[in-house]
This record gives structure tokens, sequence and C-alpha cells, in this order.
């Protein structure tokens, strides 16, 4: 049973990661245009090098 | 950490705005609708000067653009140039409108990682874990589900003990209780390290699926709300105040009684008030319905929600703000608004009957096992077990889960559905009322008759110079013959009366036939030498007026006709459209008891209007739809905001409706089905949590999948 030790750290720090991914998506806006997005895709403009921010 | 994480989530404010958010410029833009048109409307602003980031949000057909000391203006006539319509917003309108979505999706991605971290620990225990091992698996569930569900569940507590407040009993009431009692209990079992069942995982669950049916609900109007909001944020009302020799530019609402205000051709009256200076048309149709213009000269009355049509008017504010005759039409409105919300809802009306059987329920459940056995933990187990597995996860998302898919469907036709019980109230309808002047007709004018093409040629000539309705019907009707227009001199508009001009050293003039010394009605026009000749108009029918009828017809609904316009301008069109029923010259007041009447005798009216006449009215039927042409008043007091203005997709909205409604009913049959199979399982102690995991999923994606199937 000395791998539970090990185990469920594990288990509960890779939910953690999981979670904070979500607050991460939520904090950067990506749910609010999900129609946009969807189109963004086939825009041209930015394939041969990334946007400049 | 798992369990810190929702506790700092919900210390943040719901994502704060950019702290430049005051210099962003919010720009609506009706005709975006692909890859190509982001791509263009962010590449024709990115190359102003001052434009730091332009970001089109396509779900909202929005861009916003920041930088500094940018003007509206330039970026509007920039994107025209682009061949891109835009209008400003106002962004005080708009704040807010995200956090709530954003709320809700942040509980619910909380519940669901503390779901599946749960689980993965429960399904241990299912599997064979015991003695240490489970007594700690348990207490580092509790230690996860503890905050998780305070956090998430907040929605439910909240609307539970309101409801508890008022002495009601609603569907939140039991979902409380039962995530309340299971965390709890299954609490105190980890503490004492009892060998008992632990209900976290169904604890979380239960918030997860019932979160998910309320984010969906939220979802499926916010886009129809935000486009309403839009609509609203678009005409900002505004006023011209003279003081002395100076003009500012205020908010309609900081006018006061005694402010003097200039009016050009063309504006909407902010105030009620009387004309001291200059003479013009004003058209009354917005709040009485009349079709034709009225004249005003100094001394007249006018009221807020008129337009001017022809001259230059000084109006002295007699009423402003809140006590103008448009305000207490929207009072009107909102007294109607409270008696609607009495409306119950399917949901509404399955959780009234569901909630005190549920109680009923576990409190019996409680009562047998402990009067049975005498173990008052085994007991409370088996009344976990009932309330836990009644709860309605799959009721939860019968309704809302439908509604999305509908009026997904709707809004993607241009059909905003604003209200959250409408589908359900315009699936009950059995009559149409329709107003007259500008919903079955366009609210434009149009020449009848066939006046000589010379008379015609001239009369346009005179009549390009005006926005009156009868102008602009002579100007399109001499477009649709091709005629040329003769030259003009010395055009002048003589407001109130008509337009003045010399032709080959001879004084030509268009207007009222009381002016040019005619009888009759329309518009006269003097050429110069013999009798002025007469032109007459009447309004324009929409073009699929007729279409919409007849299909209302065929669907078995009656269709009546309600105007404030004259007996004979409504027998025309009543007898184009074959309408039987028709009332003329009706006050607002008068439409509303007319409306209120016929609920009287029980029938259930959709009424379609777009005046602030027609507000009260649209608020008191039972269901409404408002085109976009409409005032605000009418699209705020309308359910169904129709964007394309066809009234040929009111028989399609019904039937969408009639549809989506008989699938919301197969639903709440199948999550009770569930019930009746789950329930006595349950009162006979036999469900464990694994099988109210088990029974709750299924039956919440059937219920889903269900909704999803394409309705007719």
């Amino acid at each position: 049973m000395n791998v539970l030790v090990v185990l469920i750290p594990v288990s509960l720090i890779l939910g953690g990661l999981g979670l904070l991914g979500f607050v991460w998506t939520m904090r950067a806006s990506q749910y609010d245009d999900a129609e946009g997005d969807r189109n963004r895709i086939l825009d041209p403009r930015w394939d041969d090098r990334p946007r400049k921010r | 950490m798992t369990a810190a994480c929702p506790a700092c989530a919900g210390a943040m404010p719901d994502i704060a705005p950019p702290p430049d958010a005051a210099a962003d410029i919010v720009l609506h833009l009706p005709d975006i609708h692909c890859a190509a048109c982001i791509a263009s409307v962010e590449t024709a602003l990115s190359g102003l000067p001052g434009v730091r980031e332009a970001r089109v949000n396509l779900s909202r057909r929005q861009v916003r653009v920041a930088g500094a000391g940018l003007a509206p203006s330039t970026l509007i006539d920039r994107l025209a140039a682009a061949g891109h319509r835009a209008q400003e917003l106002d962004t005080g309108l708009l704040a807010g409108q995200g956090a709530e979505m954003r709320g809700l999706l942040m509980r619910t991605g909380v519940a669901g990682f503390a779901m599946m971290n749960v689980m993965l620990l429960s399904v241990a225990v299912w599997s064979g874990a015991a003695d240490e091992t489970e007594r700690l698996f348990h207490l580092i569930s509790a230690a996860i589900a503890l905050p998780a569900v305070a956090f998430s569940a907040r929605p439910f507590f909240a609307s539970a003990l309101g409801a508890l407040r008022g002495g009601r009993l609603n569907m939140d009431v039991p979902i409380s209780l039962a995530i309340l009692l299971a965390a709890l209990v299954s609490l105190i079992g980890a503490l004492q390290g009892a060998d008992r069942a632990s209900w976290f995982d169904a604890a979380l669950a239960l918030t997860f699926f019932l979160l998910i049916g309320r984010t969906l609900d939220h979802a499926g109007r916010s886009a129809a709300r935000s486009a309403a909001a839009e609509l609203a944020a678009l005409a900002v009302p505004q006023a011209v105040l003279l003081q002395g020799d100076t003009r500012r530019v205020v908010r309609a609402e900081t006018l006061k009684p005694g402010d003097t205000i200039a009016l050009v051709a063309g504006d909407r009256l902010p105030a009620d008030g009387i004309v001291t200076e200059g003479q013009s048309d004003i058209d009354r149709s917005a709040l009485t319905g009349e079709s034709a213009p009225f004249a005003v000269a100094p001394g007249g009355e006018v009221a807020a929600g008129e337009i001017n049509l022809s001259g230059p008017l000084t109006v002295r504010v007699v009423r402003a703000g809140r006590d103008t005759a448009l305000s207490r039409l929207a009072d009107l409105v909102a007294v109607a608004e409270t008696q609607r919300t009495r409306f119950a809802s399917l949901a509404d009306r399955a959780a009234r009957a569901y909630a005190p059987l549920v109680h009923l329920l576990g409190a019996a459940a409680f009562a047998g096992w402990w009067a049975a056995t005498g173990d008052v933990w085994r007991a409370v187990d088996v009344a976990i077990a009932v309330l836990v597995i009644t709860c309605p996860c799959a009721l939860g998302l019968a309704v809302p889960a439908v509604s999305v898919v509908a009026t997904g469907r709707l809004f993607r036709r241009g059909l905003l559905v604003k209200s959250r019980t409408a589908m359900e109230r315009l699936a009950q309808v059995d009559s149409v009322a329709f107003d007259k002047t500008g919903t079955l007709t366009t609210g434009q004018a149009r020449l009848t008759g066939t006046p000589p093409d010379a008379a015609l040629a001239l009369a346009a000539a005179l009549a390009r110079r005006s926005a009156h309705p009868y102008s602009r019907a002579i100007v399109a009707a001499a477009g649709a013959r091709g005629l040329v227009l003769p030259a003009l001199d010395a055009v002048a508009e003589r407001p109130g009366l008509g337009i003045e001009a010399r032709r080959d050293g001879r004084t030509v003039r268009l207007g009222r036939p009381a002016w040019l010394g005619a009888a009759g009605e329309g518009v006269a026009l003097d050429a110069g030498g013999d009798a002025p000749t007469l032109f007459a108009f009447s309004e324009d029918i929409r073009p699929d007026a007729a279409e919409a009828v007849a299909a209302l017809k065929a669907q078995g609904l009656s269709v009546a006709l309600l105007s404030g316009d004259g007996a004979a301008a409504c027998a025309r069109v009543a007898a184009a459209l074959c309408i039987d029923e028709v009332q003329s010259a009706m006050t607002p007041e008068g439409k509303a008891d007319w409306i209120r009447a016929q609920g009287a005798q029980g029938r259930r009216v959709l009424m379609a209007g777009d005046g602030l006449n027609d507000a009260g009215a649209l608020s008191l039927a039972h269901a409404s739809v408002a085109p976009a042409s409409a005032l605000d008043a009418a699209r705020s007091a309308a359910d169904v905001v129709i964007l394309s203005g066809r009234l040929a997709q009111i028989p399609e909205l019904l039937s969408v409706s009639r549809h989506g409604v008989g699938r919301m009913r197969q639903n709440i049959l199948l999550s009770v089905a569930y019930n009746l199979v789950a329930v006595p399982v349950a009162l006979a102690g036999l469900a464990t949590p694994f099988l109210a995991a088990l029974a709750m999923s299924l039956s919440s994606v059937t219920v889903s999948l269900n909704s999803l199937r394409s309705l007719k």
C-alpha cells in the first residue's frame, strides 16, 4: 500500500493542473466567441509567422 | 491542491475588464459572417493611426477597438470603405453581459474536475479498498468535495433560500437538500471512520449535471439577449438644448420642463412640449398608429416618440423624462410584465408537483427504515439514496437542453427569443393579432393611381428635396417609371406646407392640397398653369404579409387586425390580406383592453406590433413578436424580435415552438420513467452510491441526446 503515498498526490496534482488549465482558459476569454474561433482557423493572415503582440 | 483552487477561483472577481476598457470603442457589424470578414475588418482597422488592437467577436457581430485618441466616425468611415456597415454601440449599456455566463462556466468546471477526482477515489472504494485505505480515501474525498460543493452549488443554495423565504418550494429546494445532506452525512461518516457508504461523488455529480443544465439554459438566451441589448444600445436618445445662443447636445433624460430644444427634420422628439417656432409635419404612427402625417405650427402640442418630418422646430419642453406620454406607456408595459411573470413554465409545474413528492418519499424512507431497523445511520443512508436518485438531474436538463437547440435554430434564422418561457407560451397560442402601421405594412406610403408622366416628373423633381414620406413615395414612383426629372431653380421648402420652385419663369408648387387651393387628401401639384394635379397615397403592405396570414389560418389560428388608424385604411389592408376581424381607431389602452378581454375569454393571443402604442398590448398578450424595425419599447416588451422583419417567419416560429415543447414533454416523461425504476430500488435500501451515479449519468445523457435529435 506504500505506493499510495506516491499515487494519491500524483492524481490530485494532475487533477489540480487540469483545473488550473481550465481556469486559465476562462481568464483568457477562450469561451467568448466560439463562432469566431471556428472561423479564424481559416484566416490566412498569420500562416507564415505568428501575430506580433 | 484541488481543494484550494475553488476557493481562490471564488475569491477572484469574474474576470476583471481590461484596465483601459473606458477607451475602447465597440462597433456593431450587422453583416459580418465569415473568416474573410474577420480578416478584412481587423486589417482595415489595424491600419488606422492610434489603433492598438482591433478584435472581432463573430458570435456577437462586434468589433472592439483599443487605442488612444480614436473617434468612432473615422473607424466607421474606414469600415465603410472596406465594405462593412458599422454602428457605434453604447459600451455602458453593454457592460456586465458576459459575467454571469463566465461565473456559471467556472462553477461547472470546478464541479466537473472535483467530480472526476472524487470518482477516481470512489472507484477504488467500490472495487474493494477497505479499512484504513477506505477511511483515507473518504477523508481526501471530503477535502475535495466540500469546498467544491460550497463554491459550485451556490446558485442552487441561493435560489432555494429565496424560495423558502418566500414560503414556496421550487426544484432547487430538494436539490440543495440532497447535495447538503449527502455531503454532510458523508463527512460525519468519514470523520467517525464508520463503515458506511460515502456520497461525495453523488453530491458532486448532482451539482455538475445540474450546472450543465443551467449553463445551457443561460447560453441559449444570452446570444439573443445581447443582440436585443445591442438594438437598445444603438439608439441613445439625445436632444439639442438651446441656452440663449448656444446649442448643446444633451442626453434626453436630463431635459427639464421649461427647457427649449431644437429639432431638425428627421429627429425623434425627446420630450413632450409645445412648438414655439417653425412649421412642420409630425409622424405620430409610433404613438397612435395613424399612417398620415400631421401638421403642426407654433402653439401645437407634440409628444415624445413622434418624428419631425419636414421643417426645423423649436419646442418648449412641458414634460420630460418619466412624465412624458411615452413613459406612461412604458409604465403600462411594466404593469403587464409583472402579470406575465405569473406564467408557470413546464419546468416550474413539474417542479411544483415533484418537490413535495421527493421530500415525502425521503422522509418516508427515513421513518420507515428507522422504525424497521432502529439504526438511525442506516435510515439516513436510505433517505439520502432516495433524495439523490429522485433528484432531478435529467429533469433539470429536460427543458433547457431543448430550448437551447430550438432557440439556437431560431437565432440562426434571425429570430431572437428573449424570454425563458416564450417558447412554451408560443406553443399555446390560438389566435394572432397584428398591428397595422409598421407591422403588416412597411410604414411607408406608396403612390396610387396613374398620374401623367409630365406631372409625376415635375412632382418628383420638387419632392427630391424633402424627407416627407409622401415626397419619398413620389420620387420612388418616378424612379420606377424611369422618368427624367426636369431642372428647377430657387427651390425652397415651406415648412408644414410644401415645396416651391421656379421653372421656366413660372412658380411651381407641391404640397398640401389646401395650400394650393385644392380639396382632398394626399398631395397636390401646381404646375403653374391649369388646375392642380392631386396625388393619392396608400400604405405599402409588406410583401410577405398575405403569405404569413394565410399560413397562420392554415394552422387553424384566427387572425385579427388592431390599429389606431382610421376605419377606411384598416379595411383596405384587411381586405387585401383576408383578415376578418378588424378593430380600428384604437388607443394604446384600447389595444391592451382588447387583449385582456380575449384573455378573459380563455383565448391565447399572439400580438405582433412595432409601435409604442402596441407596447402595452405586446406585454399583456400571451406571447408577442416585434420586427427589428420596431421602437425600443415595443422590442423590449416583445418575447421574440424578428431581425429580418419577415412576417412569414411567424408561422415557422409557432411550429418550431410547438415541436420544441413536445420534445420537452418527452424528456420529462423519460426522466420520470427513470425514477419509476430507480425509486423502488432506493426505497428498498438496495441503492449504492455506485448505482446512483450510474442512474444519474444515464438518464442525463439520454435526455440530452433526445434533445439533440433534430426538431421538425
